[in-house]
């Protein structure tokens, strides 16, 4: 690979990497695990001046639950963290079902959660799990550290809500009101191909009752999709072949698909509700059996 | 005592893959790990644009970029006649651009710098002013009125036509459809591909002036006829020019032809006395270099009620890109596409073909295949499943019906083609007990209950392999035999060089074999070198599966010559006659008494120590073999596959593969071959392709595009070995590289219609990505033509 040249940092803190994107005025591009900004350094599509590599700050790469329930997740926790993590298998359905289908093997060992959630590619599958969960965003910058939720982080396609100088150094998935169930699936063309479309859902439940939910849409749209209105149509209810139905058929009124060459704008929307349907049919029956 | 053949690493034997000690440890050699003294670096410059007149190129902010040591434009090219050059297929092709721009992609200028970023660097700082012109993305547009002429530089050429082209009894064919109970009909699309190998082309030239001999180092499947290419363009002699292929990442075709880069490099070099490196990276392989298909098929087939097939017609148009390019060296214009329906006794066929420039990448290279049969047995097997279906007839039965017989053989196909051997209801026995045909339509009812749609899809083919014989194929007149030379060493150890190049086919190891074979010298005592054209014997190269069928046979016949000279050193050290002499795999021995008797290996130490009175001698030969035919390997695949009519996705079950390829050298890499050959199958029915927009934009140009299918998708493979022997191979080999890819994709894609039978839907057009085939089933509609692209 030939990129432009660019200056090559590597601190040892999050308080000197902050220090260096400063120092960096716009011009620097923090590196983590750096599965989408090596292939467009690569392209050329990205020239920064600098690249600030964090792989040297060991203390980001964790995932833990808090007392409370609470999920986060450091910077640099790589997919494949995710994917084989008991914890993880135990206590979150929507994330466990998601890790296996990020991209393929090579890239879950060193591509990063946190990283892919910066990165605002709108077929991104961590983007979709974190709407569908409530997620947030711990930022540091040169003033401190401030959370950004989820919905306001992604501004557009490629473009979020933090300042050239801030880093992405947690994500946070709030703890579930009851008992977290959900699931992701995902059309792909190939094994770490972008999504055709993809879906991810996540409940907490309360007996029958739906208490919380958070249904979001990916490869459908310019952004991934918070398909909230079907999502508040499960909130208060039972799991039942007319309450899938009806969230299912909102979801696909959310999504918003181009025609291309992964498929119509119709056929994508008809997988996604397909797929909604499939995942609160897969939850209705897994709860059904316990 | 005779060797244990297998145990010699002779004939059989699943040797492992001696080439594999170095590529493993990363200690393979290719072309960019290859550094000489003071060598520059290329990058070439390519147009964004798919037709446009080029009216002017300033290159000043290029030159002032520090590093850069030379910019070469079309115009620099020209003043030294180089501007273009001649393709194998007779026709001329641009190196850099002058006049326009042909195709999204194309060679406009290139850089010659101290690393390869300044060359890119600078590169970025030509400034090409472009004149739009329309644009034409397909052989509908091309031969429209009025249509912009792509080829205006070409004196006598008023449209975009590249060729008509006919064969076959019309007249005969016409009186079969008379007598026909059903006619049956079938048009196709097979989709633009492209071959990928994992390196992509490069070349280092290096051209001495005080000798005044170059010397390159270039990916190339073909060193020799590089090297008589070179000799024509840069009018030099072939003795001043050492073409060096040294390792390769694969080769699938792609790098067979002659790439402006090399050209160019070349040049550059000369003019710049400095050794030139060029590298192409993969987006510029995937949008410049040669790729395959985009052939527009549509046939009718006679039938008599009982299934006997009378006679089918055939039209092909196919999409050339800008120049005319096809690296073939048969002298039909469509490759060996009319080597379709080989396999079925067939007596009357007509067929025309019709090729058309386009705005597109130039190209219709034979990526893993005969030079275009994968096109016709692609279209033969969708065509018989059509017509079975239409006859309503069982479509295993019908293949049975129409195949010729095993004692047919040889036989001639309507189109002349002379086919040697085979078992093919062998196959197709072996085929359906494997996959459990008897009861497949038990699972098929079970799988509607589950609200799932199975399918059964059959491709019986054979294909011509081995160019060729010297009397049908050349390439720019040199005809296709090839060559090996043996040297044994006095210690019976031994090398071996041919004039093919392997590219991931594991000659290093096979050729061995052969050797072991013949001689008993184990395979681990012969090392194998290629590729060198100072050292290798003159060849014609690897592709088109003929590596096993000339060069192999090469090297047989080569080991018997040196067996020969052996026998007469034995009957000198055992102090008898030669015609008292027998011949044991390793050694010779007194037919009165077979202990008394000497080692090849003992043979070898007399030829440089104790030659009998009046020979020369030494114990080396050569051997160029020139085939009386092409080979005529045979396969059954049958795959079945479960459709979620939901969705459109589809599983594979199951997939058997029968192959007879005649002889196994070493059972384990033709296992490979198959392997490799079915997934790159898999990939061209599941989701490859290559598509362009309205303005000649390449959709693929990457690989998240561009999909290449992964350990994670592609299904497993059962394989089957039938053996009917090559009649007249010396070791009784066909080639295998390609039936797989050849015959398929057939297999994957008559599956998933057998899944949609019912539903009306009678063709999708690969890939038969999820979305079209939902949209198929939905709207019991076929689907043609690539994959739109149509952002809304």
């Amino acid at each position: 690979m030939y990129p432009s040249r660019f200056q090559y940092e590597s601190p040892k803190t999050v308080a000197e990497a902050v220090a260096l994107l400063d120092q960096g005025a716009g011009e620097a591009k923090l590196l983590a695990g750096g599965q989408s900004l090596v292939p467009m350094l690569k392209l050329r599509f990205a020239s920064p001046a600098m690249l600030v590599d964090i792989n040297g700050i060991e203390e980001l790469r964790y995932h833990r639950f808090d007392s409370d329930g609470t999920l986060r997740i450091g910077a640099l926790c790589r997919h494949e963290d995710l994917e084989k993590s008991d914890i993880i298998r135990q206590k979150q359905p929507t994330i466990s079902a998601a890790a296996p289908l990020v991209a393929d093997p090579i890239v879950r060992t060193r591509g990063t959660f946190v990283g892919s959630v910066c990165h605002a590619d709108p077929q991104g599958d961590w983007a979709a799990t974190m709407i569908a969960l409530n997620g947030r965003i711990v930022a540091q910058g040169p003033k401190g550290r401030r959370e950004i939720a989820m919905k306001d982080f992604v501004l557009g396609p490629f473009q979020t809500a933090l300042e050239h100088n801030e880093i992405a150094i947690e994500a946070v998935i709030p703890a579930p009101q009851g008992v977290a169930v959900g699931g992701y699936i995902k059309l792909e063309r190939r094994v770490g191909d972008f999504a055709t479309a993809s879906v991810a859902v996540a409940l907490d439940v309360v007996g029958d009752k739906v208490v919380r939910a958070g249904i979001a849409l990916g490869g459908v749209g310019s952004r991934t999709i918070d398909a909230s209105d079907a999502a508040a149509a499960l909130v208060g209810q039972p799991l039942t072949d007319a309450t899938i139905a009806k969230a299912a058929e909102l979801a696909a009124a959310a999504a918003e698909p181009r025609s291309d060459h992964r498929g119509s704008a119709d056929y994508k929307r008809h997988i996604v509700a397909t797929f909604v349907s499939r995942l609160l049919n897969q939850i209705h029956s897994s709860k059904e059996a316990a | 005592m005779a060797l244990d053949e297998v145990k010699i690493g002779g004939m059989g034997a699943s040797r492992l893959r001696v080439e594999d000690n170095r590529f493993i440890r990363g200690k393979g050699n290719y072309v960019d790990d290859i550094v000489l003294p003071g060598m520059l670096h290329m990058e070439i410059l390519r147009s964004p644009v798919a037709h446009a007149r080029i009216k002017s190129i300033d290159v000043s902010k290029a030159w002032e970029v520090p590093g850069v040591r030379l910019v070469l434009t079309g115009e620099m090219m020209a003043a030294r006649n180089l501007a273009w050059m001649p393709t194998l297929s007779y026709d001329t092709q641009a190196v850099l651009a002058t006049d326009k721009v042909r195709f999204q992609g194309q060679e406009v200028a290139a850089v010659i710098a101290d690393d390869p970023y300044i060359a890119r660097d600078a590169c970025s700082k030509i400034v090409v002013e472009y004149e739009q012109l329309p644009v034409i993305v397909n052989p509908t547009q091309s031969m429209a009125p009025g249509a912009p002429l792509i080829r205006d530089d070409k004196e006598g050429q008023q449209t975009n036509k590249v060729f008509d082209w006919e064969i076959g009894d019309k007249e005969a064919t016409d009186r079969a459809f008379e007598q026909a109970d059903v006619v049956s009909k079938l048009e196709l699309h097979y989709p633009r591909s492209h071959p990928s190998p994992m390196e992509t082309e490069g070349s280092i030239a290096d051209y001495d002036r005080a000798t005044g001999k170059l010397t390159v180092f270039m990916t190339t499947q073909a060193p020799h006829i590089i090297r008589a290419a070179v000799a024509l363009v840069a009018e030099l002699p072939e003795h001043m020019i050492r073409v060096v292929s040294p390792d390769l990442g694969g080769g699938f075709g792609n790098k067979v032809p002659v790439y402006p880069g090399y050209v160019i490099s070349i040049l550059a070099s000369i003019l710049t006395e400095r050794p030139v490196k060029w590298i192409s990276d993969k987006s510029s392989n995937l949008i410049s270099t040669h790729f395959a298909r985009d052939v527009y098929l549509k046939g009718e087939m006679a039938l008599r009620k009982d299934g006997k097939i009378l006679g089918f017609r055939m039209h092909t148009t196919s999409d050339h890109g800008a120049f005319f390019s096809d690296a073939q060296p048969s002298k039909f214009k469509i490759g060996l596409l009319h080597s379709a329906f080989a396999c079925y006794d067939i007596p009357n066929a007509h067929m025309v073909a019709e090729g058309f420039y386009t705005n597109k990448a130039p190209g219709g290279v034979a990526y893993r295949c005969s030079f275009r049969v994968t096109e016709g047995m692609f279209f033969q097997e969708r065509m018989v499943q059509a017509a079975a279906d239409d006859l309503g007839m069982d479509q295993a039965e019908f293949r049975r019906v129409n195949f010729v017989k095993d004692d047919d053989f040889p036989h001639r196909t309507p189109f002349g083609f002379l086919t040697d051997s085979g078992q093919y209801g062998k196959c197709l026995d072996v085929g359906l007990e494997a996959i459990d045909y008897k009861n497949f339509l038990k699972e098929k009812e079970e799988a509607a209950k589950r609200g799932k749609l199975l399918g059964i899809g059959i491709s019986t083919m054979t294909e011509p392999l081995g160019a060729g014989n010297s009397r049908e194929y050349d390439i720019l007149g040199i005809k296709m035999f090839d060559s090996a030379e043996l040297r044994v060493h006095m210690s019976g150890k031994a090398i071996l060089r041919t004039g093919a190049k392997t590219q991931g086919q594991g000659h290093e190891t096979t050729w061995a074999q052969i050797v072991a074979h013949e001689l008993g010298i184990p395979a681990d005592d012969i090392v194998v070198e290629e590729g060198d054209t100072d050292t290798a014997p003159f060849g014609m190269g690897t592709y088109a599966s003929r590596s096993t069928p000339v060069a192999g046979a090469a090297v047989a016949m080569v080991s018997r010559k040196i067996r020969a000279k052996a026998r007469k050193i034995a009957a000198h050290l055992l102090e008898v006659s030669e015609e008292d002499i027998e011949w044991e795999l390793g050694r010779f021995y007194v037919r009165s008494n077979q202990e008394r008797g000497v080692s090849i290996q003992e043979c070898a130490m007399a030829a440089y120590s104790n030659v009998p009175d009046g020979m020369e001698p030494g114990l080396e030969n050569t051997s160029y073999y020139d085939p009386p035919n092409l080979t005529w390997p045979f396969a059954c695949y049958i795959a079945t596959v479960e459709v979620d009519p939901e969705t459109g996705v589809w599983d594979v079950l199951k997939f058997v593969a029968v192959d007879d390829c005649g002889v196994r050298i070493n059972p384990m890499i033709v296992e490979g071959q198959i392997m490799g050959g079915l997934t790159e199958a898999y990939a061209a029915a599941a989701m490859q392709f290559i598509t362009f927009d309205e303005a000649g934009n390449c959709i693929g140009s990457n690989y998240m595009d561009y999909l290449l299918p992964t350990a994670w998708e592609t299904p497993g493979f059962e394989l089957y070995e039938v053996v009917t022997p090559c009649p007249h191979h010396p070791i009784g080999a066909k080639g295998i590289g390609e039936c797989a890819t050849v015959g398929g994709p057939a297999a994957f894609v008559n599956a998933v219609l057998d899944a949609l039978k019912g539903t009306g839907v009678r063709n999708i057009d690969m890939p038969l990505l999820p979305d079209r085939v939902y949209e198929a089933i939905k709207t019991g509609k076929d689907i043609s033509g690539a994959p739109p692209v149509k952002v809304d």
